[in-house]
């Protein structure tokens, strides 16, 4: 068992489906404290690798740790100290905000559940609805409450797929802040897609750019632009949507 | 493998019974309408029959079974078509649960919803029609428990077939008790079948049930060897029913389709 500081430790994923090539053998660190941005345009490959970090699809190869354990061979003991959420995952409409929270809350094994639940109510803003069915929330009420779901296992490793996609610029801003004071308050470390390069030099302390399956820089938010030139991270991004290998040759 | 997990699948399917009449009826209207329609069948046959031969116990106590092992099979697959429906598998395999805790709970909801069914048949049989349960004694607790072990087992065959080929593969899943009741002798001996379906016969746990309550009814006794064999028939076919389950969702984790169930693929 390979023993790791990091709270993810990504070693040369690789993902194929028939002749195309999702991931091309990527690997990266996610620390303790540490939020990594995971960048590229879309099809990228970042919601696939995502999706093998959370062991929901299998990789051609590579390993995952998650802590010290692979996902391969401990995945319940691995996933009982992560979440996620995803514009993508919302969770069941036809039950209610508090009985989906109990749900997963169990599922997840959280101690003190009804009081963890209360806190999370609370803390997202989403008590008045707590008797209400998650289909009729808009889907801002939504989103924090997936970000409820997500933190209710105090995760170790967060994995947030443009979480605040679908939020206006105040509320988005109160969820960045969550998750900037989940960081500090805990250990966990955050995996972190988002378009929104604004927001990405705000809460990242790394970037990782994918393209076309491949990591192609990597670096603090605040100063790659300038690294390559660029004279700022959205530039950058675009250059990486449009020109990936100019970049890398550069 | 962890109550807590378990739980959870059982504590969903209670939650969307709860607040849903559209969820609670079907489990004893469809039972019940069958009971009375063939509660008045069996009373028009012994009616128009010579006397001596009474039909209720025949016909109604056939039908009471069959409707029961129906229920636990729809019990177990209508349980997972709720995370088909409501597009949650991503968000429930991406936690710690594992496929036997996820398969446990659904066979846990299964057992509590069939039991509604069961009593309420029982309930209109008797008072209704005189049928009494004490006709089978004692042997109507191996019939249920082999009908019950084979209802999982079609349950669990049945996701599996969802799970591999999507959602839209729902309707290949409601005719299956339709299919094996012709092999299963519900309404008739197997001798009154032609050969090769006799062979099928003896390969569905069920059969010797049906063959069993007719001997009952005919003042012999049900075979206690043969009902051992079709319990651990039904026990095997449990078995090999997770074991495809298994399969399927390792295919589904290997090409994609846990995350994007709804894409409906079939590669």
């Amino acid at each position: 068992m390979v023993v790791t500081t990091n709270v993810l430790s990504v070693n040369q994923l690789h993902k194929k489906y028939r002749d195309i090539i999702a991931v091309d053998g990527i690997s990266f660190d996610v620390g303790h404290n540490e939020i990594v941005g995971l960048l590229g345009p879309n099809g990228a490959g970042k919601t696939t690798t995502i999706n093998m970090i959370l062991g929901v699809l299998q990789p051609s190869s590579g390993v995952i740790f998650i802590e010290d354990m692979n996902i391969e061979t401990h995945r319940s003991q691995a996933l009982a100290n992560t979440n996620f959420a995803a514009v993508y995952a919302p969770l069941p409409g036809n039950l209610t905000v508090y009985e989906n929270l109990h749900v997963f809350g169990l599922l997840y094994g959280v101690r003190d559940l009804t009081e963890r639940i209360d806190i999370l109510l609370e803390q997202f803003g989403i008590r008045p609805f707590r008797d209400v069915k998650c289909g009729v929330l808009s889907s801002g009420e939504q989103t924090r409450l997936s970000l409820a779901k997500a933190m209710l296992n105090r995760p170790h490793l967060l994995l947030l797929d443009e979480p605040t996609a679908s939020l206006d610029p105040a509320a988005a801003r109160e969820v960045r802040a969550k998750i900037l004071e989940f960081v500090a308050q805990d250990t966990g470390g955050v995996l972190w897609t988002s378009h929104n390069m604004y927001e990405v030099e705000e809460v990242c302390d790394r970037v990782l750019f994918l393209s076309h399956g491949k990591i192609l820089l990597e670096g603090d938010p605040r100063t790659l632009a300038r690294e390559h030139g660029k004279t700022s991270l959205e530039e950058l991004f675009i250059s990486v949507a449009r020109e990936p290998l100019a970049l890398r040759v550069s | 493998m962890h109550f807590n997990r378990i739980a959870a699948i059982v504590f969903r399917q209670y939650y969307l019974m709860r607040g849903s009449l559209s969820r609670v009826l079907p489990l004893f209207v469809w039972v019940a309408i069958d009971m009375v329609l063939w509660g008045f069948i069996t009373k028009y046959l012994n009616a128009v029959t010579s006397a001596g031969f009474n039909f209720v116990p025949m016909f109604l106590g056939a039908v009471l079974l069959w409707d029961f092992l129906v229920r636990v099979m729809q019990g177990v697959t209508i349980a997972f078509f709720e995370d088909v429906w409501s597009r949650n598998f991503l968000n429930i395999f991406a936690t710690p649960l594992s496929i036997l805790e996820y398969l446990v709970g659904l066979v846990v909801s299964s057992i509590a919803t069939s039991l509604v069914g069961l009593i309420v048949m029982l309930i209109l049989a008797s008072v209704l029609f005189g049928l009494s349960f004490f006709a089978y004694g004692l042997t109507l607790v191996p019939f249920l428990l082999v009908l019950f072990l084979f209802g999982i087992a079609l349950g669990i065959f049945s996701s599996a077939v969802v799970l591999r080929l999507g959602p839209a593969s729902e309707w290949f899943i409601w005719p299956i008790p339709a299919l094996i009741s012709p092999f299963a002798g519900v309404f008739y001996p197997l001798s009154t079948l032609p050969g090769w379906m006799r062979y099928v016969s003896y390969l569905l746990p069920p059969s010797y049930v049906f063959e069993g309550m007719r001997t009952i009814i005919s003042g012999g006794a049900a075979s206690g060897s043969e009902l051992l064999w079709a319990g651990c028939l039904a026990a095997f076919y449990i078995l090999c029913a997770c074991w495809f389950f298994t399969r399927m969702y390792t295919h589904a984790v290997h090409t994609g389709l846990i995350a994007r169930y709804s894409a409906e693929t079939v590669s």
